[in-house]
């Protein structure tokens, strides 16, 4: 029996003792859950929102919450949760490809600095350190003023914004990683540069990664919902949910719930991807069990 | 300490340059003739002829940025082409309305924010612990210009307590200006608090498990004196820096808080530039916010060797 239990213990990948870790964690997979759920109403959209997000209609501006409207409708006519549920699409394509634009720009520059080191990493430190040096959303907005106003305009902005912090959170890991026996070891093999920094190090500096892109992901929701809510976002009318708190502004006292739906979703959406990278850390970190 | 002051405005001096570069950069994104797109929608050919002599545009791109560069140097950040006015002479209009606002800001942030984290580590894993993690997973999710739309709607439109949005000089009338900044100061201060609260309960539980704390303890004094005079003391020592750089943060912030409010701030001036495409006023305004933020970095630093008496060696 302790044979067989000492076995299976000894067989368990590092990534089968995280997902093990992570389904014990309550938080995590109540967040899982909830991404889950936006993924499934992004998806199947055009099924499920029960009115076209953009059709008006004047005899149904601004009506309350009923059987007809189940979250209202907004200033001309149209249905808050048709353009909620379409809105979902807007939140999390520009979450994920945000992120993705960040980790594809950070991942390989903090790979460099951290295995160059010198010059290279001087440089690239120095260029970090100028770009933390901007508040993330201050230079988000400035991108996407620069760039003009529109989702993918406003997804670069977003991605060129976050990637200073993959860049700093790669370079570190990886002259963590770099003294390590099995890369001196794999040194001592004869592998050249680039293979032991993509076979050898790049496996073992992906964690913390994966932390750090889920938790982006919830800021990079947020800063998308900030940019349309300024009008640098998602342009009207197609639906976003901060593009729809900005015109519910306007009518707080005569329609509160063409806010209140919109902020809640933002709301869900980012607490969801937070609780989730909160778990990750915690599944993936050994200092945090 | 002179040492270490001069080495630190030393490492200041790249970033500093890089973070013009970066600025001086946006320009380049404008698709086209940045004069004719510089010049906004009329197009007027003298403002286009202006700003093609003023921005150097028929030099070579460094030698460009050494003509603006050396602009800065001397305190000239452009003219706002809306206004006809100095971005210098804006930014320093608008600076104390947004510093008075972030400072209020930080000051509820601090309060809510160490006090939650100091009885979440002291009460770890009971329902105040619970409570106040909640809190903070509520405060770092909660996008602020929604949390401002409803805080709008119950103290403004429901209760009638509070103004909606406007602002009043406190020169003018301090009370009608506290009451315009509360609800703009707790809406920015909130996910600071979140995330000031998180680092007061991780630093509270590393000192709380301390050997020094163990004998404060252990000499019998009371509890009251081992939290507050013993842990907190050392565990605020790395809250103070995070307090400085979320100071720059929170100046971010006020773009998004002073838009719902209304408030005739640093935040509005850039998001009235970004309607009006009045580039240079958003450049401005970057360069002076990256630039504070380094300034604060600075000061952060400066303050943990002062508190930290293993610095000081």
């Amino acid at each position: 029996m302790a044979a067989v239990l000492v076995s299976e213990f000894q067989e368990e990948t590092p990534a089968r003792r995280a997902l093990r870790r992570l389904i014990r964690r309550r938080g995590a997979l109540f967040g899982l859950g909830i991404v889950a759920f936006f993924i499934f109403v992004a998806l199947l959209a055009p099924w499920l929102a029960p009115y076209d997000p953009l059709a008006t209609s004047w005899s149904a501006v601004r009506k309350a919450p009923s059987a007809l409207y189940l979250f209202g409708s907004d200033e001309i006519g149209r249905d808050v949760l048709s353009r909620v549920i379409w809105g979902t699409r807007a939140s999390l394509l520009a979450g994920v490809v945000s992120v993705s634009i960040a980790l594809s720009l950070g991942l390989p520059v903090g790979l460099l600095a951290g295995y160059r080191g010198g010059w290279t990493d001087a440089l690239i430190s120095r260029a970090t350190d100028a770009m933390l040096a901007c508040p993330f959303l201050i230079l988000a907005i400035a991108l996407a003023a620069f760039l003009g106003p529109s989702l993918s305009n406003a997804m670069i902005a977003i991605g060129i914004s976050a990637t200073p912090i993959f860049i700093r959170l790669t370079r570190a890991q990886v002259l963590a990683a770099k003294v390590e026996d099995y890369v001196e070891a794999a040194r001592a093999l004869g592998n050249p540069p680039l293979r032991i920094a993509l076979r050898h190090i790049l496996p073992n500096v992906v964690p913390p990664l994966i932390v750090q892109a889920t938790l982006a992901i919830a800021a990079a929701v947020i800063a998308e919902a900030s940019l349309s809510f300024l009008g640098l976002g998602q342009q009207p009318p197609a639906p976003s949910w901060g593009s729809m708190l900005n015109t519910a502004k306007n009518y707080v006292d005569q329609a509160p719930w063409m806010a209140f739906w919109p902020g809640l979703s933002i709301f869900l959406l980012v607490l969801s991807f937070n609780m989730l990278g909160d778990g990750l850390r915690d599944a993936l970190d050994p200092r945090h069990r | 300490m002179a040492r270490y002051l001069l080495r630190r405005l030393a490492a200041l001096v790249p970033t500093l340059i890089l973070v013009s570069m970066l600025v001086f950069g946006l320009q380049q994104l404008l698709p086209g003739d940045p004069a004719t797109i510089l010049a906004g929608e009329d197009q007027d050919p003298n403002v286009v002829a202006y700003l093609r002599q003023k921005l150097h545009l028929d030099q070579p791109l460094p030698v460009r940025y050494l003509y603006w560069a050396g602009g800065v140097l001397r305190g000239d950040l452009g003219e706002s082409l809306r206004v006809q006015k100095p971005v210098t002479e804006l930014v320093l209009e608008k600076l104390p309305v947004t510093v008075q606002l972030a400072s209020m800001a930080m000051l509820i942030a601090i309060v809510i924010g160490v006090t939650a984290g100091v009885v979440s580590a002291v009460k770890k894993d009971t329902a105040w612990d619970y409570a106040a993690n909640v809190f903070a997973l509520w405060g770092l999710s909660t996008p602020n210009f929604w949390l401002g739309i409803l805080l709008i709607l119950l103290f403004a439109v429901r209760l009638g307590w509070l103004p909606a949005s406007g602002y009043v000089s406190p020169f003018e009338d301090l009370k009608g200006n506290l009451a315009a900044m509360i609800m703009p100061a707790f809406v920015l201060g909130n996910a600071f608090a979140a995330v000031l609260m998180r680092h007061t309960r991780s630093a509270m539980l590393q000192v709380l498990s301390a050997d020094y704390v163990r004998t404060a303890r252990a000499k019998g004094l009371s509890e009251r004196v081992v939290i507050l005079k013993h842990a907190l003391r050392n565990a605020l020592v790395p809250v103070i820096t995070l307090g400085a750089l979320g100071f720059g943060e929170l100046l971010g912030g006020t773009v998004l808080t002073e838009s719902v409010f209304t408030i005739p701030g640093f935040g509005k001036l850039v998001v009235d530039a970004v309607f009006n495409r009045d580039y240079q006023v958003v450049q401005g305004v970057v360069l002076v916010t990256a630039s504070a933020y380094i300034l604060l970095n600075l000061l952060a630093d400066l303050a943990y060797f002062f508190v930290n008496p293993r610095m000081r060696g």
